[in-house]
């Protein structure tokens, strides 16, 4: 690109616009906030709760998509069968539908009234107000994310590979934990990252399954509701900046390990 | 040794039809064809690594259609070498070490041996990552013989290898296969590989098998007209057979035998067409005036084009041959070959 054309001046100002208009509230809600106030923050129990209940609930989520949707990943990369774009739609439809309605949509299954709910409820499993209930709801809408990453992960491993593994005298399972997850592991572990990043940042729908457990976003939400912006804005700092760690923390694992390798 | 009967694939957009071979015990059998014949689907589906429709496979005498890959002990060796990236290269070797009961001290020969003969020996702790085409080409040889496998498959092996390395490549493949008692089918479209390194071979074109026999007879006596085509004989005609001569619209030519058919087609190696200004005083039966139409460089040789009544004859000649002979569009010239030059069918 030739920088003295219009058109490079163009995307270069684009780009700043798009830059300030993400970094400049998150600065200023970061930095507003003073020492002592986020001292005394982190102090208050409540708090340390929820940001406790947010982070592992949204693990377990991530766990859960792990589990499940490793399997479900992997048939989509190796396959090709009539229906496929109908479900690999379907497994979008958490992402393109509004939050309340997932809350909704859940909380109308978990019911007495419906066969689903009755069973839970038999079992004594409670969905409605409960850390299930928001694990539930978090799973929901993380396992798009998680899906979809691991699928392309598993897309760019050559199935040759695995043919010549199998040629070579191994099964199926033992090609897949010799070869397929030590080569996708890294998107598996990026699956992780997006995944319980996007159910860290879930409110529309836990609020109408679960106000109560606290998970730190519905916190936020209440102490701007009663006491005003700044009382919710130490609680987004310290939400925001454990993420951001833990995230980072995560990435770098990563990265030192595609050195090795 | 392979016997494949009937065999029907149908994967949408590959497709085998009524699939029939013969491979001998310890044989080094090519198969040819264009890209999109079905030549990797037909190697993928002896390894048992896609679903067949119907039919038969048997690998000594035992009916394996059904076997998963892992049971029939049949290796292969992908163009693109397929090694596995986060393995080093000894590790890569051995990996089918895991899932076969080989004693210890027979397993560590048979790697010495490979890694010798391959001369694998400087690159046994490296990643396949840093390493060239021909060398890895060599590790995922030997990693494939390093089971001991009954059939090696090979899917263009020498293709995507610079021109030193392929020499290398298959003087060491003549030489595994000289050594060991592993069957060997390997799929090439370049015709002097398949000329050094087998005794039989089979064409294939859109999933069905045209010819199977020995190299002589698939390029001196093919008996479709795609496989003429595809072994060079460019002079292709249909012609009606009477007596000793075959006739092409009036062009009468003699075959100094009489086919068994009344129509059918004569083919002729361009090279076996020998140009010159007068007639040779030599025993080529069939010799014709006809009109240079059309002259193109192939590189170490030229092709010619000469109309001869209404039927176009291509020959191939050296570059002096033709300075020699000053052709050149519009001259005319004479056209001979011997009729034992001629394949009918």
């Amino acid at each position: 690109m030739r920088s003295k054309e219009t058109f490079f001046w163009i995307t270069i100002s684009c780009g700043i616009v798009i830059m300030a208009f993400i970094l400049i509230p998150l600065v200023e809600m970061m930095t507003a906030p003073s020492f002592a106030m986020l001292k005394e923050t982190i102090k208050d129990k409540d708090v340390v709760r929820s940001i406790w209940l947010s982070i592992y609930t949204a693990g377990l989520a991530a766990i859960i998509s792990f589990i499940f949707g490793t399997p479900l990943a992997y048939l989509l990369a190796r396959t090709d069968f009539t229906g496929k774009r109908f479900v690999e739609s379907i497994i979008d439809l958490p992402i393109v539908i509004p939050h309340p309605v997932v809350g909704i949509a859940i909380l109308s299954i978990a019911g007495r009234n419906h066969w689903i709910g009755q069973i839970f409820s038999d079992l004594g499993i409670r969905i409605m107000g409960s850390v299930t209930g928001i694990v539930v709801v978090l799973t929901f809408v993380g396992l798009p994310f998680y899906v979809n990453a691991v699928k392309n992960g598993f897309e760019s491993i050559s199935p040759r590979l695995e043919n010549v593994s199998r040629s070579l005298g191994a099964s199926m399972f033992s090609t897949f934990f010799r070869i397929t997850f030590p080569l996708a592991w890294r998107s598996m572990l990026i699956g992780i990252i997006m995944c319980s990043a996007r159910a860290i940042s879930e409110f529309g729908a836990v609020v109408i399954v679960a106000y109560h457990p606290m998970i730190a976003p519905v916190m936020i939400y209440e102490r701007f509701e009663a006491y005003g912006l700044k009382y919710s804005q130490p609680v987004a700092v310290w939400l925001v900046s454990i993420c951001l760690i833990l995230f980072l923390a995560l990435r770098i694992l990563t990265l030192h390990n595609k050195k090795e390798a | 040794m392979i016997k494949i009967e009937n065999l029907n694939i149908h994967l949408g957009k590959f497709n085998l039809y009524d699939i029939n071979l013969n491979i001998e015990e310890n044989e080094f059998f090519i198969l040819m064809g264009p890209t999109g014949a079905g030549k990797t689907v037909l190697l993928e589906a002896i390894a048992g690594l896609i679903p067949t429709k119907s039919g038969t496979i048997y690998v000594r005498n035992k009916n394996i259609t059904k076997l998963p890959p892992e049971k029939r002990g049949i290796g292969i060796v992908y163009q693109d070498h397929s090694l596995f990236p986060h393995l080093t290269v000894l590790d890569n070797i051995t990996y089918g070490l895991h899932f076969h009961k080989i004693d210890k001290a027979q397993a560590e020969k048979r790697l010495n041996r490979l890694v010798k003969d391959l001369n694998l020996d400087h690159l046994l702790k490296r990643l396949p990552l840093n390493l060239s085409g021909g060398e890895l080409q060599r590790v995922a040889l030997a990693r494939a013989l390093m089971v001991n496998p009954s059939v090696l498959l090979l899917d263009e092996p020498l293709s995507s290898l610079d021109t030193s390395f392929r020499e290398e490549i298959r003087t060491g493949l003549k030489r595994l296969h000289k050594d060991s008692n592993v069957t060997f089918l390997m799929v090439t479209h370049d015709f002097a590989e398949a000329l050094s390194l087998a005794d039989r071979a089979a064409v294939m074109n859109h999933g069905i098998m045209e010819q199977t026999g020995s190299m002589e007879d698939i390029f001196q006596r093919p008996d479709s007209t795609f496989v003429a085509d595809f072994v060079g004989m460019k002079n292709l005609f249909a012609a009606q057979f009477r007596d000793t001569k075959a006739i092409i619209d009036n062009l009468e030519i003699e075959l100094g035998r009489k086919p068994a058919n009344s129509h059918g087609y004569i083919a002729i190696r361009p090279e076996d067409i020998v140009l010159s200004k007068e007639k040779l005083a030599s025993s080529m039966r069939n010799s014709f005036k006809g009109n240079v139409t059309g002259v193109s460089d192939k590189g170490l040789y030229y092709e010619v084009d000469i109309m001869v009544k209404n039927v176009t004859f291509k020959s191939s000649i050296t570059k002096s041959s033709l300075f020699e002979l000053g052709i050149q569009e519009g001259i005319e010239v004479l056209l001979s070959f011997k009729s034992t030059a001629i394949h009918n069918f």
